[in-house]
């Protein structure tokens, strides 16, 4: 089923405005390190982000060996200067923060180990102005230098900074990484459908970016100011209402988290499920990521095609759905990639015609009791850009106690998105954190499940696995394998934006 | 449902946060209404219907009515019939109810307490209930049931490879042993009430007359749809974005539970076409509800427990109120993605409503005026009982499959290795 066709953004698009990381992972560039930042001196801070070299989302020949990228915390656009009514325009989440209120806490699973309370950075009171993120291809230290001039040092004061290390495309699990990515409709190609009746994985450019049509081909709320706030006529106007200017066009908003991850603990909770057989300890271990080590899917290859995946020969598969496994016996419902994408469609079954759709609607006739409980993952996709830290260790040597002081190991998790309500949080929270995902009961996501008892469910620690026999097989008591250990929602903005910003 | 002068409303918020250990979590053993005594209560409810969007009609169509009365709403989804319920209520909770309704209009101390009641009920103009005579004790028994088999599973390691049929033999004899024992109980189920099947039967017979005679209800329908469709693109749309401390109140109370309550409320678009319109379709989904969506779903939508429309002040104002597992967030997009034309075709009379196109289309896919328009006519549930706590719709469906499986003697080896991935 081909997408309509949109033809272009009213503005068109302009790469020179977009921060690279909506665009590129620069994954050549192996070195990376972040900077959480308070501002010391607004005017300082000012005069350091004008001059700072943004990388931006262009294609430059030959690519550059360096990258740098700035986002904003609500505190952070106060201190330089941004007047509330545009700080006001930004959404509810984004303004409390990923720790503001116990409510948000509670759906996104941070509570008992992973308590605001207990995190290193982030959280209440904890939040930084905004985080610089450099990349380099070789000696971060230089570029990390030559960035950190003496007005940066005059600006800003470091609350935190967060390494991070290079495991070659393989999470400090062992898995391979990054293989499925949304793929988004940079050139306004494709009309938002109404409604799917076939998985996609290709996204409209306003679930990354503000200031496009999203997947409902709707406008998400921004900041939008009236001309006369824009004397220096910094911005564009905004596509849907063009008589004001767009704040926040070709910004996104980036979520940072720090998983750290007991690997140790996870190889040898398998061995023990596995009775010490090593075959079956990765046999496991592929079950609760959905994925083996090398990234190979559990899911059968069938020849599926899917709109927006292009296998690369040598990679591991990307085009495949779960609708040929209903039962979970390829793939559990609960691995962690099955919860974290179940590659839906809007409609259950693949209905064809209008008058089928229309039943399929009605849900006549009635869908068995585990069919069509999760649809229309288009509404919840995010771009990844995690990144590891500590030191790389195999399955194998996991299976050793840990030496004493051993290092932390695991994620700066990254990701980028124009909703964090409705893709972030509903991801973290209605797939992965849930203890009832699509019919499952008493598990939680077996990789970042807290384990915590939720009201009315004391058990949380499962993990099942169905098979052709029939009775599942099921985990208990599967620890804890992920701790968050810090966490802000940032803005990053557009080079417009910035430039508004600094300008002031 | 009683009148609540508004001067008495921090009383009645104060009153009743009395019967919650804190804010969105009950205290089932609360001195008002011990919620838990109560062997047939699903979920039971306690909302003030203070809207604060009852000026959009002046502001928006220029119509200024005297303000609205305030009510105390007490809802409660159970088992059996209303008269037994109430003599229930009456005979756990007198007390109680008294004090709370002391605060409410036309409340005596000396007044006939289950008179009082029955002469003050309203009932909704649609009601869905997931799963028609499921009764609590049932969920409860059946919740303690799969509890029992899946220790016994753990613990017999040696069934684990064994066929599905000779797990379905070993526990049935199990559960068989337990119930010997008196640690499981598995009560019949009661027969329906010879009333009710004569009401479903009309139900069915009122369904199907409905559809037959549809080529001639349509056309005045139609023309009723063409009148409203002009009105449709005039219709002003108001769904600012809520404000954030009253969105954050709100969320204080939710997630508590993998199941959720969400009360709102709103008044109708002015005019007769709009209130003939929303009492077709009321009716529609409620005969629908009664007839088609009677075991597990409503539409696609497998996540609500129990839901109902109540109209206010004779037709203007509407409030609904349903208990569905999951966080708001999801609810919604369930909603939006699955059944948006079902919302639509309801709440499009509402004023302010994102704009829809021939009732059905548009309005919720406006997804972000949507979801503020939902929130800013959410009513705070001050006190939310779920007698099911833990359990997800679909849990209790399961639940009774797994149930149903084990009662059968025999099953062929597809059917039992269709029962037991329920395990």
């Amino acid at each position: 089923m081909g997408d309509a066709a949109l033809r272009g953004y009213v503005t068109p698009l302009d790469y020179s405005d977009v921060q690279g990381l909506a665009a590129f992972g620069y994954a050549k560039m192996v070195e990376a390190h972040y900077w959480l930042l308070r501002i010391r001196d607004a005017a300082a801070a000012r005069a350091w982000l004008a001059a700072a070299p943004v990388s931006t989302a262009e294609r430059r020949q030959p690519p550059p060996d360096t990258a740098l990228q700035v986002a904003f915390t609500p505190r952070g656009l106060r201190a330089l200067g941004v007047p509330e009514s545009i700080v006001a325009g930004f959404s509810d989440e984004f303004l409390e923060g990923v720790a503001g209120t116990a409510s948000r806490s509670r759906r996104l699973g941070d509570n008992g180990e992973s308590d605001p309370a207990r995190w290193m950075w982030g959280g209440p009171g904890k939040d930084a102005d905004l985080v610089v993120m450099l990349f380099a291809k070789e000696n971060l230290a230089a570029w990390t230098q030559a960035v950190q001039d003496n007005l940066w040092h005059a600006a800003f004061e470091t609350i935190t900074t967060l390494p991070t290390s290079n495991m070659g495309g393989v999470e400090p699990f062992g898995f391979v990484d990054g293989i499925s990515q949304p793929e988004f409709d940079w050139k306004g190609e494709r009309l938002a459908p109404g409604t799917t009746a076939v998985y996609g994985n290709r996204v409209a450019l306003g679930e990354l970016l503000l200031g496009y049509p999203n997947e409902y081909g709707k406008y998400t709320d921004r900041p939008l100011i009236p001309p006369a706030a824009d004397p220096a006529n910094e911005l564009l106007p905004a596509d849907d209402q063009p008589a004001l200017k767009d704040f926040g066009r070709n910004g996104t908003y980036l979520v940072l988290r720090q998983l750290e991850q007991d690997v140790r603990g996870f190889w040898q909770y398998l061995e023990s499920a596995a009775d010490g057989e090593t075959p079956e300890r990765y046999r496991l271990g592929a079950a609760v990521v959905g994925r083996t080590v090398a990234g190979e899917p559990l899911i059968s290859a069938t020849g599926e095609q899917i709109a927006g995946v292009s296998e690369k020969p040598g990679q591991p598969r990307n085009a495949f759905t779960y609708d040929g496994d209903p039962e979970g016996i390829e793939c559990p419902f609960g691995a962690h990639i099955r919860r974290a994408n179940p590659r839906n469609a809007d409609l259950f079954g693949h209905p064809a015609g209008a008058i089928a759709q229309a039943f399929s609607k009605l849900g006549i006739p009635q869908p068995k009791l585990h069919d069509d409980l999760i649809a229309s993952t288009r509404f919840h996709r995010v771009l990844r850009r995690g990144r590891e830290y500590g030191v790389k260790i195999t399955p194998d040597e996991a299976l050793q106690p840990a030496p004493a002081d051993e290092a932390p190991r695991g994620l700066q998790f990254a990701c980028l998105c124009a909703n964090i309500l409705r893709q972030f949080e509903f991801v973290q929270n209605a797939w992965l954190m849930s203890t009832k995902f699509n019919g499952l009961t008493e598990e939680s996501d077996p990789l970042l499940g807290n384990r915590t008892a939720v009201g009315g469910c004391p058990v949380t620690g499962n993990f099942s696995i169905p098979r052709d026999s029939g009775l599942p097989r099921r985990l208990s008591g599967v620890p804890q394998f992920i701790a968050v250990r810090g966490g802000t929602y940032f803005f990053m903005p557009g080079l417009r934006a910035l430039r508004y910003i600094v300008n002031r | 449902m009683a009148k609540l002068p508004r001067s008495r409303i921090g009383a009645m918020r104060e009153l009743l946060a009395t019967m919650n250990f804190e804010p969105g979590v009950v205290n089932p053993d609360n001195e008002l209404i011990p919620f838990r005594r109560f062997e047939n209560l699903h979920f039971a409810r306690l909302v003030i219907l203070d809207d604060q969007t009852t000026g959009d009609i002046a502001a928006l169509y220029g119509i200024h009515r005297p303000d609205p009365p305030v009510y105390l709403a007490f809802l409660g989804d159970f088992d059996g019939s209303y008269d037994a319920f109430i003599r229930l209520l009456v005979k756990h909770a007198a007390p109680g109810l008294r004090r709370i309704f002391s605060l409410c209009d036309g409340f005596s101390p000396d007044a006939d307490l289950q008179a009082w009641l029955t002469a003050n009920e309203q009932r909704p103009a649609t009601y869905y209930c997931n799963w028609v005579g499921r009764t609590v004790i049932q969920t409860r028994e059946e919740e303690r049931l799969r509890l029992a088999l899946r220790d016994h599973l753990a613990k017999s390691s040696g069934l684990a490879g064994s066929s599905p049929q000779v797990i379905h033999r070993a526990l049935r004899a199990f559960v068989e042993k337990e119930t010997a024992a008196a640690r499981l109980q598995l009560t019949p189920a009661a027969p329906s009430p010879v009333g009710f099947a004569l009401r479903h039967a009309f139900d069915w017979a009122t369904l199907i007359l409905l559809l037959v005679t549809a080529p001639l209800t349509l056309i005045p329908l139609l023309l009723l749809v063409l009148k409203i469709r002009s009105l449709e693109k005039s219709d002003p749309v108001y769904s600012p974005r809520p404000e954030r401390p009253w969105a954050d109140q709100l969320a204080l109370l939710e997630d508590h539970d993998v199941t959720n309550q969400f009360s709102a409320m709103g008044t109708l678009k002015p005019g007769w076409f709009r209130s003939t319109i929303l009492a077709v379709v009321l009716r529609i989904i409620d005969l629908t509800a009664r007839t088609i969506y009677t075991k597990g779903r409503l539409a696609r939508v497998h996540t609500i427990h129990f839901a109902r429309w109540v109209y206010l002040d004779h037709g203007e104002r509407l409030y609904f109120a349903s208990n569905y597992d999951g966080s708001l967030e999801a609810y919604m997009d369930d909603f939006i993605n699955k059944v948006g034309f079902g919302l639509n075709v309801v709440f499009t009379n509402g004023v302010g409503y994102p704009r829809t196109e021939w009732l059905l289309l548009k309005g919720a896919k406006d997804e972000q005026k949507f979801k503020y328009h939902l929130r800013r006519h959410q009513l705070p549930t001050e006190v939310w009982y779920n007698a099911h706590a833990g359990l997800t719709a679909y849990d209790l469906d399961r639940n009774s499959k797994i149930r149903a499986g084990l009662e059968q003697p025999t099953l062929s080896e597809r059917e039992c290795r269709e029962w037991a991935t329920l395990l």
